[in-house]
């Protein structure tokens, strides 16, 4: 029974049925009674001041209940959108932090920046006013690429923030570093480029609030990873009204990937209109608006240099990044290319030296911060493509390279150059299997039968780790983290033996509902069917952290054990009693309290009875009721990590790239449903393809989105991709009580520099050395004619 | 406001709503049929997908006035009671789904390509989810799902 459903079974999803039968309850679908609506009017100039805004005509059309601006916000006090970590420059002195009002007070500074809000009684009704509303903007010269931004001379974002510079921060050993490099035998060189990406969850953000005045009560709905975050920036920054004011439902969440993390204004703004106008006020993102307004993902311009021995050991590393923040700094983004990017740097690998800069670079965009993978993609992609050069270079092969500078199994607990400790990790045993699986040996056949087929066949690899199960709370607030990053749960047995779960996790695509219920059924022996998970509310669960960083599990799911473990002990308490023995001679195995070495049982389920009904109780010493809440807060970062094998195969004459085979193995920790772990592995994988093929947003110089629609953003189709090939190799976690590590980022971090090395490689008998992100048929075909036409790539 | 009669899961309805109504929003707003999704603004996602006299169509791309006598089947009609499709059923066993968010669109589509095509291969499904977009499966588990619905619909089971 419990046990066919507990860790390691493949349990079909318990939420499954209501998606599938049209009963998903998204935040657009809830319409609450005298529901309004509300339509932004929105910068459409990357930079430019906002002399006046004239809302009459606006006001006077059907339907319209109210024309809200920046003066109106300033008026009643709302705070602006705070950021959530500070990050200090080398010299000590704090990130430049510029002001974030929700609606823009005197200029606009990226294209959608919000300068009015119209509210009316039905969408149509607000659009149509949106459209009335005349704003006299006067543009300002603007810096909407990274490029421009950090060029001399560049416009600037923020008057505050000279050469738009938010921060100048540095980790590693400069000295150290230097040393290494005057005694290599090679350095290895490469300029590269991370491409700026929208993170687009098919479910555009939403947000629905409410205003109870006769109660003096908030509610919102809203497409959120963290309701209990999103309620805390409320109360404490932007709405301040107090946590028991203030109930924020995130209900089903059609993915996040990243960008529902983050505090959006609208969700301030919603409520705040809501007690303004005294009805429901509601707001749905259409896809055009998801673009301009959800938070982005990477753009970084690094540069990156790899000294190694003569034998190809390597020595140090040394990189510079340019990292762009967009115009204003959302929730976590000081944090992405500091602490989840630098700290990377090592890698899979054994470096006696490293020594990175990172400086954040404010642009007249939308914001930019954590996309899945957040930081480490950016990290693996460099390095990957860095070692891949230093094996072409160097004339070694690229598979022994790396196998030689791989941190040995017997070398854990790691300590890195930048600042992390790996507990645990077998990486050559990831590599040989990702190398069986995907059949290295037949490549050169595979190559040739390409060849004879007139296509470029390319194989490339990455080996990488990432930092996970985010985060310890005592090491992140020293790195200027200003929210601990535990977890909660909540454990409630009934009195008939089921079990609600409440947690403090947001699952919006992972299956927590059924991956937790499995953590039950394991340790507490009850069938799956038994127990509803709980999730997304902030009036039912106590607190938590929310969803993001692949530590639902490792966090969640460890506060989630640390409470069965409270049941468990005072169920042995109650059985003891009934069981007429002594707590020290009962176990609890398979659903049920024994007295140790005899057949006297209670069953799971007539504990919990007793429990409920203490008519035979040892009510001097234990408490009537069986919930138990835990709070966990993780020792250290989890390090998944594992190798990625990519095939390509290239049209020479069209410069289409065809995926031809995707062979991963990973080492995610223990594995509680590997149904679900393999899903996340795909669906980490299509993004990270995505990035690497296909995906860009396209600023321009004037801080135009040019392509922000499903006809210019090419998002991954189901012909892009091919099946996927996933294997697991298991070292368990040292440090959380289920020993997982984490999977839900494991395939962006890991592919897309494999695919790439993919691409040089196939095009390397051509003379074309370098391709950047993402590599579209055009950019293909263009590097395949310079070649050919002798001015290489 | 025209007044608009057409059958939506087997039952005959009445609509009032204006010219300018898309299906979708007629379908959502009008008769609380919040199962249809809308993605994008650009007829991309496939999210709205539902059938329209039995061919898969999407539902934001068609004004509400042109389904007039017509019978429209939404995700919500297709399960019989507590019985699922098997198209949704295989969805289910294959982990064809992870957010729910496209999962209506894809699974409608993919009922009008097992109608059209009992055995259609891998590519052949790849190629028919042209008009359906995810961002959670990578589609390597939707496309298994496919294959298996299909199967299921035309008398594998």
């Amino acid at each position: 029974m419990g046990n066919a459903q507990g860790i390691g079974a493949a349990v079909k999803r318990k939420e499954d049925r209501r998606f599938l039968v049209g009963r998903g309850q998204y935040t657009d679908d809830v319409t609450l009674p005298n529901q309004s609506f509300a339509v932004f009017v929105r910068s459409p100039y990357g930079h430019a001041k906002v002399n006046g805004v004239d809302a009459k005509a606006a006001l006077a059309a059907p339907d319209v209940l109210a024309v809200l601006t920046g003066a109106d916000v300033a008026a009643d006090g709302l705070g602006g959108i705070p950021c959530g970590w500070l990050v200090k420059s080398k010299d000590g002195s704090n990130m430049v932090e510029p002001p974030h009002p929700a609606l823009a007070q005197g200029k606009v500074r990226h294209v959608g920046d919000p300068v009015a809000m119209v509210i009316a009684s039905t969408k149509a009704a607000a659009k149509a006013a949106a459209a009335l509303v005349e704003v006299d903007y006067e543009p300002l010269p603007a810096a909407g690429l990274l490029a421009n931004a950090i060029a001399p001379g560049a416009p600037q974002v923020w008057d505050e923030a000279p050469g738009n510079v938010c921060f100048d921060w540095h980790i590693g050993d400069p000295a150290t570093t230097d040393a290494a490099f005057a005694k290599a035998a090679h350095v290895v060189e490469l300029d590269l480029v991370n491409n700026r990406v929208a993170p687009n969850p098919m479910e555009p953000r939403a947000a629905n609030g409410s205003f109870d005045g006769a109660n003096d009560q908030y509610t919102l709905y809203t497409t959120s990873q963290n309701p209990h975050l999103t309620r805390l920036l409320l109360a404490a920054f932007t709405l301040k009204v107090p946590e028991h004011k203030l109930r924020v439902i995130a209900p089903d969440v059609g993915g996040g990937f990243g960008s529902k993390i983050f505090h959006y204004a609208e969700e301030l703004l919603v409520l705040w209109a809501s007690r303004r106008v005294g009805r429901p006020v509601k707001w749905t993102s259409d896809r055009m608006e998801a673009f301009l307004t959800d938070a982005h993902g990477r753009d970084h311009i690094s540069n990156a240099k790899l000294a190694l021995d003569a034998d190809g050991k390597f020595l140090g590393l040394r990189v510079h990044t340019y990292a762009a923040m967009g115009a204003y700094l959302s929730t976590f983004a000081p944090a992405v290319p500091t602490y989840l990017y630098a700290t990377l740097l090592s890698g899979p690998y054994d470096f006696p030296a490293i020594y990175a800069e990172v400086k954040a670079i404010f642009t007249n965009t939308v914001a930019v911060d954590a996309y899945r993978g957040a930081g480490r993609p950016e990290a693996t992609y460099l390095l990957e493509r860095l070692v891949e050069q230093a094996a072409r270079q160097l004339g070694m092969d690229r598979v022994e390279l790396r196998r030689k500078n791989l941190i040995r199994a017997d070398q854990f607990p790691y300590q890195t150059q930048v600042a992390l400790q790996y507990d645990i990790g077998d990486y050559q045993a990831t590599l040989d299997l990702a190398l069986a699986q995907g059949d290295y040996a037949g490549y050169p056949a595979r190559a040739a039968a390409s060849k004879a087929n007139g296509k470029l066949r390319g194989f490339g690899m990455s080996t990488y780790i990432e930092a996970c199960g985010i985060a310890p709370s005592a090491l992140v607030g020293a790195l200027g983290a200003r929210a601990g990053l535990y977890e909660a749960a909540n454990v409630r047995v009934h009195p008939t033996g089921s079990v609600t779960v409440f947690t403090g996790t947001h699952s919006h695509g992972q299956g927590h509902e059924t991956t937790f219920a499995q953590l039950i059924a394991d340790r507490l022996g009850v069938s799956t069917d038994q127990v509803e998970v709980v999730h997304g509310d902030t009036d039912r669960i106590p607190f938590g952290m929310g969803t993001y960083g692949s530590r639902s599990a490792s966090v969640g799911g460890s506060a989630i054990v640390k409470a069965l473990d409270k049941i468990v002990d005072k169920g042995k308490k109650i059985a003891a009693h009934l069981l007429e023995a002594s707590v020290a001679d009962v176990e609890f195995k398979d659903g049920q309290y024994r007295v140790v070495g005899t057949d006297r049982v209670k069953a799971f389920g007539e504990v919990a009875f007793a429990a409920y009904v203490p008519h035979n109780y040892p009510i001097e010493t234990v408490e009537p009721g069986l919930e138990e809440s835990a709070f966990y807060d993780p020792k250290n970062f989890t390090f998944p990590g594992g190798t990625h094998l990519v095939e390509v195969e290239i049209d020479p004459e069209t410069g289409v790239v065809e995926v031809a085979s995707v062979t991963i193995a990973d080492d995610v920790g223990v594995i509680i449903n590997p149904m679900i772990v393999d899903g996340q592995a795909h669906g980490g994988l299509a993004q990270g393809i995505g990035q690497a093929l296909l995906e860009e947003a396209v600023y321009d110089a004037e801080g135009q989105l040019t392509n922000g629609t499903y006809m210019g953003y090419c998002m991954p189709r189901a012909a892009d991709l091919p099946n996927f090939k996933v294997g697991n190799h298991v070292t368990a976690c040292t440090h959380n009580p289920l020993g997982v590590k984490g999977v839900g980022e494991v395939g962006a971090i890991g592919v897309p520099p494999a695919v790439i090395n993919a691409v040089l490689d196939a095009l390397a008998p051509l003379g074309v050395t370098d391709i950047s992100m993402p590599a579209t048929p055009e950019k293909v075909w263009r590097a395949i004619q310079a070649a050919r036409a002798g001015k290489g790539a | 406001m025209p007044k608009l009669t057409l059958s939506v899961n087997g039952q005959p309805r009445t609509i009032d709503c204006a010219n300018a109504t898309l299906l979708v929003e007629a379908l959502r707003e009008h008769l609380g049929l919040t199962g249809t999704h809308v993605g994008c603004d650009s007829s991309q996602c496939g999210a709205c997908t539902v059938h329209v006299d039995g061919r898969s169509v999407k539902s934001c791309t068609m004004l509400a006035v042109e389904a007039e006598g017509a019978a429209i089947t939404t995700i919500e009609g297709l399960a019989k009671g507590n019985d699922l499709h098997p198209m949704q059923a295989a969805f289910k066993e294959h982990h064809g789904l992870q957010c729910g968010f496209c999962t209506p669109g894809m699974v409608m589509s993919a009922c009008d390509l097992a109608a059209r095509n009992p055995a259609p291969s891998e590519g052949e499904v790849r190629h028919w989810l042209e008009g359906n977009l995810c961002r959670c499966t990578g589609y390597h588990n939707i496309v298994k799902a496919v294959r298996a619905g299909a199967g299921d619909m035309n008398g594998g089971k």
